[in-house]
This record gives C-alpha cells, structure tokens and sequence, in this order.
C-alpha cells in the first residue's frame, strides 16, 4: 500500500515536470513575448527595443536555463545594466544584489511575480483559491447528496416511471453545460425584465429582481441567498447528472443481486432492504465518480465565474491566459495537476478502503 | 408592419422548417419500415427514448445541411439592420425590399442582425465540425490505445502517462494556450495537425494490409486509393498544400479542430486500451493466435468488432462532448472569428447583456441543448437495444 502511495506520488511529480514544461515552452514562444514587452513598454516600440527589453529582463536566455531558473536547480541570472545597477532573476525591489540569494525557484518556495495582478503569485492563489473553494463547498453540498438521492431513487426500482422521469431529467442535466445553464437562468431568475421577476415584482414579493446576476459582492461581501444561489445551481447541475447516472446504474446493480434477493424472501421490507442492505454497496462506484468529477469542475468553474463576475481561480486563470502570465500560468498549472492527481488517488484509496474485495497488489 | 404575435412566430418558424420536416418524415418512414433488416440501427427504432434522441439530432442535422444551401434562413446571418438592435422576435423589418423576408422571426441581435439566420447558420459550423472532430478522435485512440492493450508493457505504459498528462490539463488552460493568434501564426497547429491527421491513414493502411495481405492485387487497389486520397486531403487540410488547390483549410478553424481532437483522443485511447485488455483474454483471440495471424489482423478485426457496441456509444455521447467544447471555446472568443455564427460565440457574445436582452443568447443556448440532449438520449437508446441482445 505504502509502495503504490510512493509510485503515485512519483508520478505525480513527473507528470507536473512535464506539464509546467509544456505550459513554459508555450508561453514562452517568442510572439508571445513580444506581446509582453508591447504591453509592459509601449505598444509604439520597434523591434529592437523589443530584443533589447526582453534581453535585459533575462527573457532571451535559453529555455531550459530558464525553466531550471523557475523550478529553481539553476542560479537565476545577473545582469549588469548600462547604468551600472545590477538586476536578476532573485533580486526583487526590496534587495540588494549581495543579499539576493543565488537560486530562488519553486523548489525555495517563490513562486514569483504575477505580472496582471502586480502581486505575488503565492498571495494572489491563495486568495483566489480561497474563494473558489468557498464555491465549490456550496456546489458539493447541493451537489453530492441530490445526486445521491436521485440515482437512488432511479436506481431502487430499475425501469419503473419514478426510473424513467428520473432518468431523463438526470440525462438532460448532463446535456447543458453551464453556459447554456447560466444563460437559462439568469434570464429566468435574475433579470428584472423577462422570467419569474417582473412577476414576482408585481405581487410585491421581491424589489428588484429574484436572484443577482453577479457574483461580484460574494467576493467582495460573503455569499448570500441572492448572489450566491445562481452559480452554485449553474454548476451543480451540469456535474449532478452524470453523478446522479452512475449512482443509478450502481444500484440497479446492486438491487438484482442474490443477498438482496434472499434479504426480500426472508421477508425484510424494502424500505430496510433499500437503508441498511443495498446502500452501502451501491455508493462504492459514485464515490470514485464524485472523486473524478472534482478536476472536470475545474474547467466549469471557469466557465461559471467567468459568466458570475465571481473573481476566483477560474477567473483568474483566464485573466492570467489572455496577459500571458507566465509565472502565474505555470502555478495555476501545478495547482490544476496537483488536484487532478491527488483526487484520482484518494479515489483509488477509499475504493481499496469501501470495497474490502479488491486488493492493491 | 405590425410585429408578429408569438403564435404567428412559432407557425411561421414552422413553415420556414418545412424542408427539414419533409425529411425527418422520410427517413423515419422508411426506417421504421425497414427496422428489422437494418441491425443495430433498425433496432433503434423499438426505444421511444432513442427515437427522440434521433428525431432531435436529425433535425439539427437537416437544418445545418439546408441552411448551408441557403434554404430555411430568412436573412443573410450577417446582414446588419442597424434599427434593429436588440429588437424582441417577431419584429417587422422597417421598409423591406420585395422578395426579403418581413420579419426577424427571433429578433435581431446585438449589431441588428436577424437571431433566427444565425441559429440555423451555426448548426451548420457544429454538424460539421463536431463529428468530424469526434472522428479523427477515435481513430487516433483506436490506433494507439488496441496495441496499448493488446501488448502491454512498456508502449502501454509510455502512451498511459501521456494520455494522462494531456487529461491532467485543465482543458480551459489548454485552449488559451493552443488557441491564441500568436500560436495560430506559429507552425504549432500545421505540426498538430500533421501528426493528428496521419491516424485515419495509417488506421486505414494497417486495416486493409492485415486482412488482405494474401491477396495482393485487391490490397494493392485499397492500399493506392486509401493512400492517394487519404494523401490528398491530408496534404490540403493539415499542411494546406493541397497540389489541385481545392481543399483549404482556414488556420483559425484548424487550431480549434486540432485542440479538439487533442482532448478528445486520450480518453478515446483509455476506453479502447480498457476494451482490449478484457477482449484479449478471450478464447477466439487464442483461437487467432493459434492460427497464426499477425498481431494487426487480431487486434484490428477480432477484438475491435467485438467492441464495437460500446464504441458506438460512446462516440454519440462524445459528439455532444465535442459540441460542448466547440461551445466552450466560442464562448471565450477563441479560434472562430467574432463574426462566426456558431452557438457557443453567439451565447458568449449575448452573454453580457442577457438581463436585459435575453433573446440572442438564449436562442443559441437552447439549439445547442436540444443538440447534445439529443445526442444523449441517442446514446441512451442505444446502449439499451446493444444491451438487450
């Protein structure tokens, strides 16, 4: 068990080498900065002062030197500049060269300098993943347990109608992605001109409009109801379906198994065959799915905070792509790995750890 | 002129769709009329799940193949009228010419142009491009993920940790550094394409040499038309140096389909390895290797017609995937020209103003659920006839 932990965790590592090399190299292609040095000097400066700008801030040295800069096996480089300072790759603002030290990459924990937020790319995550995982705890508690209940009770009695409704619904869930879901429902509940708005207005229920359309004051101000509600339901809906199918398919396999069938001729109602016989086993597989499903969020929280104004990682991310952030980008990658590789083996491990049949070897 | 009342829009979208219902009628008299000597697809025809699915993703298909011969729409997709900004549906025209539809049946966009032409112009840009995408998906998974499975080992292990890789990619990231108009200028996507591309080729070639190596002169006929038009339109497509000129491929277009491909292959080859390492273990698979057949011939034409029920499944389901890709990267402006009519740049593009506006984005939204809820339900049906024999 303790080998399998270590060979995952191996290639956890390699597979975040090669991913941060391969999101270095694109970044680093030399269009892309040429678009940095037209934004950061002027977009009016010819390709010389480009060559010359990009030279003095080490852009031009070789790229594995500095891909080894960034991770932090290579001395970050120094440079003598025509007025005599001296900057590099370790010196920021607040030091002088002799204190800087020799190597500062990811591995001496800086994780650099996000050029689109002016901050430091560990506070900016940080903060930004905060707010995220505010996001996704409210996804996951809406998410998980309806899910469950609903592939329960699809599952419960396989081909009856409660199945069939059931079904459906779970299979139109997973045909909307969340920016047809959001669109939908921003026009239904949270425009104060077309949906349940206006009519509501006119009973003298609400003011203005049901729910908020932005999500901004979340971040700024805390979730509410109102502003909270439209995203959370965005995202929930488009993961909940496929949750909410295999959740089904585990029970329906489960109810036609033979100890279900002996618990029913010894006489045990449905209801307590249901609760304390079939349940356990049939929630091994959405386990794993739920697990799985977690990095597939990722790209819907892009998708849902880019529509709900909500400033965190997936909002973040695309603001760091359309400016080419280079360090930002290369740490929002290793977070997205990070995640991607810890859940898949938190779901191989409690696969091990529910499902006392099958043995790692 | 008066504007049109929601009944008289919903008869008029009707009678605009007429072609598109004379079809649907057609294929599925004749379908359910032939349903028994027609396989799996007949089949199809006993679930009334399947139906609806298949009814829903024809439609769309009929209305992209006559909306790219000019039938169905009203208007030109891009003709702007500038009066008619943001007009709700049924609006009149101001002063139509003779011959030019009255009315912007579903109301004018952002720039006044007609929401209606629009939706039917964009099915054509999805029925065309996410199948085809979904296509080279699968053959670059088959080709790759049957020798995965079939010989283990080290290729097994070296093509699992890149498909890995590529999945451990938040796709978002993927697109905004794939599909950006520096790397659009770069040669990055024509070696993208070319590498991509040469699968159906090699498929085909390796799928014709293992079967009919013992005769020669019928391998050598499949071998040179696969070759030299498999050859032709790779050269037009993935390095656009078509010798005859007459397939081009757009770059803009070409990065988006090439990124689609991109995301979509290694969950193809993880569900073709995991099909192939159950099937090898079968007894006609050592019954074939007694026999003496090569490896190709095995993996090629024992296990993967036996795997073929899932595959067919899958590959529904992963058009609607690839259609929400497609929808995903018009959403965020990328690759397709922000004049594009597809549905994920037109929800994007209505996207700011949908509290005040609703229409041009929720037309696109709805077409595009209707489209992969088809597909779904398609797959559902199918998945369930394959099941019951």
């Amino acid at each position: 068990m303790i080998l399998f932990v270590l060979r995952r965790i191996g290639v956890m590592i390699l597979t975040a080498l090669c991913m941060t090399m391969i999101v270095f190299a694109l970044t680093n292609l030399r269009p892309n900065l040429e678009k940095i040095a037209r934004t950061e000097a002027g977009s009016r400066i010819t390709d010389e002062q480009v060559t010359t700008w990009l030279g003095e801030r080490g852009f031009l040295e070789p790229m594995p030197i500095r891909y080894g800069q960034w991770l932090g096996v290579v001395p970050g480089w120094t440079k003598i500049q025509s007025d005599g300072s001296v900057t590099g790759y370790c010196i920021n603002r607040t030091q002088s060269a002799e204190d800087a030290p020799r190597y500062c990459g990811v591995l001496q924990g800086e994780w650099g300098y996000s050029r689109s937020s002016r901050d430091d790319v560990a506070s900016v995550l940080t903060k930004r993943l905060g707010a995220t995982g505010v996001l996704m705890f409210w996804v996951m508690i809406i998410m998980i347990p309806s899910a469950l209940i609903i592939g329960i009770f699809a599952g419960m009695r396989e081909g009856s109608r409660t199945d069939r409704a059931l079904s459906t619904a779970s299979i139109a869930a997973t045909a909307t992605p969340e920016y047809v879901s959001g669109v939908i429902f921003i026009a239904l509940f949270a425009s104060s001109i077309t949906g349940i708005s206006p009519i509501l207005r006119e009973w003298g229920v609400i003011d203005r409009t049901l729910f908020l359309a932005s999500a901004r004051s979340a971040y700024d101000s805390g979730p509410t109801f109102a502003n909270f509600t439209l995203p959370v339901m965005t995202m929930a809906i488009y993961g909940m379906g496929y949750i909410a199918r295999m959740t089904r398919a585990s029970m329906a396999e489960v109810m036609t198994s033979q100890y279900i069938r002996t618990a029913r001729l010894k006489g045990v109602s449905f209801r307590n065959i249901v609760i304390k016989h079939a349940l356990r086993n049939a929630l091994i597989a959405p386990f794993t799915v739920i697990m799985l499903q977690i990095p597939w969020l990722l790209t819907g929280v892009v998708i849902v905070e880019s529509i709900f104004n909500y400033n965190g990682f997936g909002f973040t991310l695309v603001a760091a792509a359309s400016n080419n952030d280079i360090e930002l980008l290369l740490a929002m990658s290793v977070v997205a790995v990070f995640i991607v590789l810890v859940t898949q083996l938190i779901s191989d491990i409690g696969y091990v750890v529910l499902n006392p049949r099958i043995r790692i070897s | 002129m008066e504007a049109l009342s929601w009944l008289e829009i919903i008869t008029r979208m009707a009678a605009q769709f007429t072609p598109v219902w004379i079809a649907l009628a057609a294929t599925f008299t004749v379908s359910i009329v032939l349903k028994r000597q027609l396989g799996l697809y007949g089949k199809l025809f006993d679930s009334w799940i399947g139906m609806i699915g298949f009814a829903l993703v024809m439609f769309w298909v009929f209305s992209g193949v006559f909306g790219a011969f000019g039938m169905i729409m009203t208007h030109d997709p891009l003709g702007q009228i500038s009066s008619l900004r943001n007009d709700p549906p049924g609006v009149a025209l101001p002063n139509p010419g003779d011959g030019v539809y009255t009315h912007y049946l579903l109301g004018g966009d952002l720039l006044g142009r007609d929401v209606f032409s629009r939706m039917i112009a964009g099915s054509w840009t999805v029925i065309l491009i996410a199948p085809c995408a979904t296509l080279f998906a699968f053959m670059v998974g088959i080709t790759l993920g049957l020798p995965a499975g079939y010989y283990s080992g080290w290729l097994d292990t070296l093509l699992t940790f890149l498909a890995n890789l590529i999945l451990a990619f938040p796709v978002i990231l993927l697109f905004y550094l794939l599909v950006t108009p520096e790397i659009i200028q770069s040669s990055l996507p024509r070696v993208m394409a070319g590498v991509l591309f040469i699968f159906p080729i090699v498929f085909l070639v390796i799928l014709f040499n293992s079967r009919f190596y013992t005769q020669p002169v019928k391998r050598n006929i499949l071998l040179g038309i696969t070759v030299i038009f498999g050859g032709w339109i790779y050269l037009g497509t993935a390095w656009n140096a078509d010798p005859f000129g007459v397939i081009e491929f757009p770059a803009n277009l070409l990065v988006v389909f090439v990124s689609v491909v991109f995301v979509n292959a290694p969950t193809v080859f993880r569900i073709v390895r995991g099909l192939a390492l159950d099937i090898k273990t079968r007894d006609y698979v050592a019954a074939a290797q007694t026999r003496g057949e090569g490896p190709w011939y095995i993996m090629l034409w024992e296990i993967l017609p036996n795997v073929r029920g899932p595959l067919i499944v899958d590959f529904c389901l992963r058009i609607g995937y690839t259609t929400i890709l497609l929808g995903t990267l018009g959403f965020f402006g990328l690759g397709l020209s922000p004049e594009s009519p597809d549905w994920g740049s037109t929800i994007g593009a209505g996207s700011d103003r949908i509290s005040f506006f609703p229409h041009p984005a929720l037309v696109p939204a709805i077409a595009l659920l209707t489209l992969v809820l088809g597909l779904n339900l398609l797959a559902d049906g199918l998945r369930e006839e394959s099941l019951k024999d």
